[in-house]
């Protein structure tokens, strides 16, 4: 890349200056930025270094910087569905660069667990992503399952399953609702939320709680299903699938909301590869990976569902990828709901599994046994393990580390929101600011988790 | 002209309940979510439960035209100025609700990364416990806000006062003379 | 999630063991490993699913095969492969002194971010990363929160009464 000798360049401090931090969070003007810098972020924080978009020779480096502006959009703003931070450079309306900045929700939670037992783990892992907090916990319980080498009752894998895909229906509920705010539908909104309520009351039922559950420990679940459950779930599955179809009337096919989805923010299957991306944003380039009937886990390979993938990768296709997502979900519950087999839920393990209520009252050794599981905890062997589940926004893994002890030693989350995120500045360029808002919304970012 | 002229739709009364009445009953909160709390938040404004009952549904997006801050989540440390920088912005009278354990008191999160109460950055008005509060909780909250509100002084200033009263009890807060409205007696 | 182990040819004449639910994780020294990483995505590892570092500075136990050097910190890197439906991790040890590894960056775009947030949150750096610099925290904190050297920054618990009359 050639730049004009007179054109003088400000570069920023680079690599390596202090301890602390190096280059910088934020976005520059073009001419305090670093060439080889200003290439990627223009081929556009794509970062995609044989990608076609970074021809140096496309890039004008030399466009003034009166021609263009930098706008900043967040961390405080309603559409940003959180706490994610812009800056966008803009050509009048046109999107030029884009760099996400994040972190504004860190909340130290993978520092926070390894002051927390295994048992207590699940509580702090929930609040991650707190559309979807079902997920969380059965990936943090299955990487502790696999490192303590138990085998799970059928019952409370069958109950996992049921509960995780509805948690399913229930996230993309929300993202329905949300992404009807953002493009100016506030009818969807309302219906979204109500949907998603009857499932959150049914969650209340089970659980305790309407989020943030800490039901699905290390060990099986907290609590059996209640009495009547099959008929709570089956008004679900039959409203949810029912109204289903009403977004679909009320959406689909309405003129103004394909205005704004149809051939808006587009992604192919080599970007999203290369970006890492997983979740409804892969699929809709057409790359049928959904890690429930890739790489099942539970008992995925026991129901029969459809992986939904688009074509065009567009906010169109993340859109109806979601609806019919929400579809699927509700046949794999129906299964469930017919199949749920009878028996224990959680292993009957001395080392993990507290005492029954009733045993506590009348037996000492109980009562003991109870106190030393929640206040010392299980020591879980040494080792290291990482397990992956497909959470409504993609891969969600768990890179757990033992030493031995009773709390992890090392706890990482892969969040799918946080990896998905690097496509942004991708989708975005080129695209009208506008269509910014719905090109965050169809990514669904939960910032709890792209933070942690 | 005495006032047994006027017609007989009129009501006399201070000003000032006037006024207090006015103020409770068009709050308009400023959209603050930041974590799990949010997403109660934003369901209490939804059909459900529906917030328009107690004329607060417009959540506005520029604390210039909001007279409530709800801080409905965790407060990091990065986003902690950013959480002043708005609460500076909106115009007064305005109120703060600590939504969720972890606005009031930093929660389970006691590390490194969050800030151990918002009450550390801002005043607050009312703290909302729970983990997330439920939508019923966020409003007892704000009826109880409201009540503060209509009970209060007009005229308090921000930060001296003690963070929840519910009967006006005879407190004089440090404040200097020149800027209190003296009660008609 | 594969009943055969696939053998990883990349893997050759590095300490390998077997872990659930991957194909193998390898002990790769640092020299190798972006060398390594390179014959894998030539192998059909398409997608580099996570990249995160430990700190073993307080470790109560740890076993590590023949002939692998235990040093304080610890990148492992997750690999995928959607074509043979399996996964693979590498963990390279890095000595406290110079805490440095290859970036993956020119291999998979998709690690610009799991490497910043790994400088941030542990402090190893990446050679030939384009731009790192902190992600989660603000710009000018100083130390590396999951160090293990680095407390969790609790402040105690204290309880007050309401001040003022109720
Ligand atoms: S109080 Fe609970 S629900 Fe609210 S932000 Fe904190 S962790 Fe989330």
């Amino acid at each position: 890349m050639v730049i004009d000798e007179n054109i003088t360049t400000v570069v920023r401090p680079l690599w390596p200056t202090e301890e602390t931090s190096e280059g910088s969070q934020e976005l520059f003007p073009r001419k305090l930025t670093d060439p080889a810098e200003l290439g990627r972020e223009v081929g556009s924080v794509l970062r995609l270094p044989e990608g076609p978009t970074l021809d140096p020779t496309q890039i004008d480096i030399e466009r003034s910087d009166d021609e263009t502006m930098i706008i900043n959009m967040g961390p405080q703003h309603p559409s940003t569905h959180g706490v994610l931070r812009l800056m966008l450079e803009l050509d009048g309306e046109v999107v030029l660069r884009t760099k996400p900045i994040i972190g504004y929700l860190h909340t130290g939670m993978e520092k926070q667990a390894e002051a927390l037992s295994f048992i207590q783990g699940s509580t702090n892992v929930t609040r991650m992503d707190y559309l979807a907090p079902l997920h969380n916990e059965l990936v943090f319980s299955l990487a502790t399952e696999a490192l303590l080498g138990v085998e799970m009752p059928r019952r409370a894998t069958y109950i996992r399953m049921l509960m995780t895909e509805l948690n399913r229906i229930s996230s993309h509920l929300m993202w329905m609702a949300t992404n009807g705010m953002d493009v100016g539908s506030t009818s969807m909104m309302i219906y979204g939320f109500r949907e998603r309520e009857m499932i959150l009351s049914f969650f209340e039922k089970t659980t305790g709680l309407r989020m943030n559950h800490n039901y699905i420990r290390p060990g099986g679940v907290a609590a059996d299903l209640p009495d009547g459950w099959e008929d709570d779930v089956e008004v679900i599955c039959n409203t949810v699938e029912a109204r289903s179809y009403e977004y679909d009337d009320l959406l689909t096919g309405q003129a103004i909301f394909r205005d704004r989805m149809v051939g808006i923010g587009n992604l192919t299957a080599e970007e999203a590869l290369a970006l890492s991306v997983t979740g409804p944003l892969l699929r809709s380039t057409g790359v049928p990976w959904d890690l429930r009937r890739t790489m099942p886990y539970l008992a995925f390979d026991e129901v029969d569902f459809d992986v939904i993938v688009g074509t065009y990768g567009d906010n169109f296709d993340r859109y109806s990828i979601r609806l019919n997502e929400i579809r699927e979900s509700v046949k794999i519950v129906r299964q469930l709901l017919a199949n749920m087999p009878s028996g224990d839920y959680r292993v009957q393990d001395r080392k993990v599994t507290p005492p029954p209520r009733g045993r506590i009252d009348s037996s000492m050794e109980a009562l003991i046994h109870h106190f030393k599981v929640f206040t010392e905890g299980f020591a879980v062997p040494e080792g290291e393990v990482y397990v992956a589940i497909e959470s409504p926004r993609g891969e969600l893994g768990c890179y757990l580390a033992s030493d031995g002890g009773p709390k992890p030693y090392r706890m990482h989350i892969r969040g799918p929101s946080f990896v998905n995120l690097q496509a942004l500045p991708l989708l975005m360029r080129g695209g009208l600011l506008a269509d910014a808002v719905t090109v965050i919304s169809s990514v669904d970012p939960v910032m709890g988790e792209v933070d942690r | 002209m005495g006032l047994e002229d006027l017609p007989h739709n009129f009501l006399t009364g201070q000003l000032e309940d006037l006024v207090k009445w006015a103020r409770k009953s068009s709050m308009w909160p400023a959209t603050f979510g930041l974590a799990c709390c949010a997403i109660e938040m934003m369901s209490s404004g939804a059909a459900d439960f529906d917030l328009a009952r107690f004329g607060m549904e417009v959540f506005r997006n520029s604390p210039r035209q909001a007279d409530l801050m709800i801080v409905a989540g965790r407060v990091s440390q990065k986003m902690a100025p950013v959480l002043r920088q708005v609460y500076d912005q909106m115009m007064e009278p305005k109120w703060v609700i600590a939504m969720g354990v972890c606005a009031s008191t930093g929660g389970m999160f006691n590390n490194y990364a969050v800030v151990q109460g918002v009450d550390q950055i801002v005043p607050v008005d009312v703290y909302a416990p729970g983990c997330p509060p439920t939508p019923e909780t966020l409003m007892h909250a704000i009826l109880t806000l409201h009540e503060k509100v209509r009970t209060g002084e007009i005229t308090r200033r921000r930060g001296v006062e003690p963070a929840v009263v519910f009967d006006a009890a005879p407190w004089v807060p440090e404040v200097p003379s020149a800027v209190r409205v003296s009660r008609p007696s | 999630m594969t009943t055969e182990n696939p053998t990883i040819e990349a893997f050759e004449g590095f300490a390998t063991v077997a872990s659930p639910g991957v194909a193998a994780v390898a002990f790769i020294p640092r020299e190798h490993y972006k060398s390594v990483v390179a014959a894998l995505k030539a192998d059909a590892f398409e997608m580099a699913s996570d990249v995160c570092g430990v700190d073993y500075l307080i470790a109560g136990a740890r076993t590590l095969p023949e002939g692998v050097k235990p040093e304080r910190f610890e990148v492992v890197t997750s690999l995928l492969s959607m074509s043979r439906r399996i996964r693979v991790r590498i963990r390279v040890q890095l000595p406290d002194a110079d805490p440095t590894v290859d970036s993956l960056f020119d291999l998979y775009p998709g690690t610009e971010a799991m490497e910043r947030e790994t400088f941030d949150l542990v402090g190893i750096r990446f050679a030939g990363h384009p731009d790192l610099s902190r992600i989660l925290l603000p710009e000018e904190w100083e130390g590396h929160p999951l160090r293990k050297d680095y407390g969790i920054g609790g402040v105690p618990v204290q309880f007050k009464s309401t001040p003022g009359p109720r």
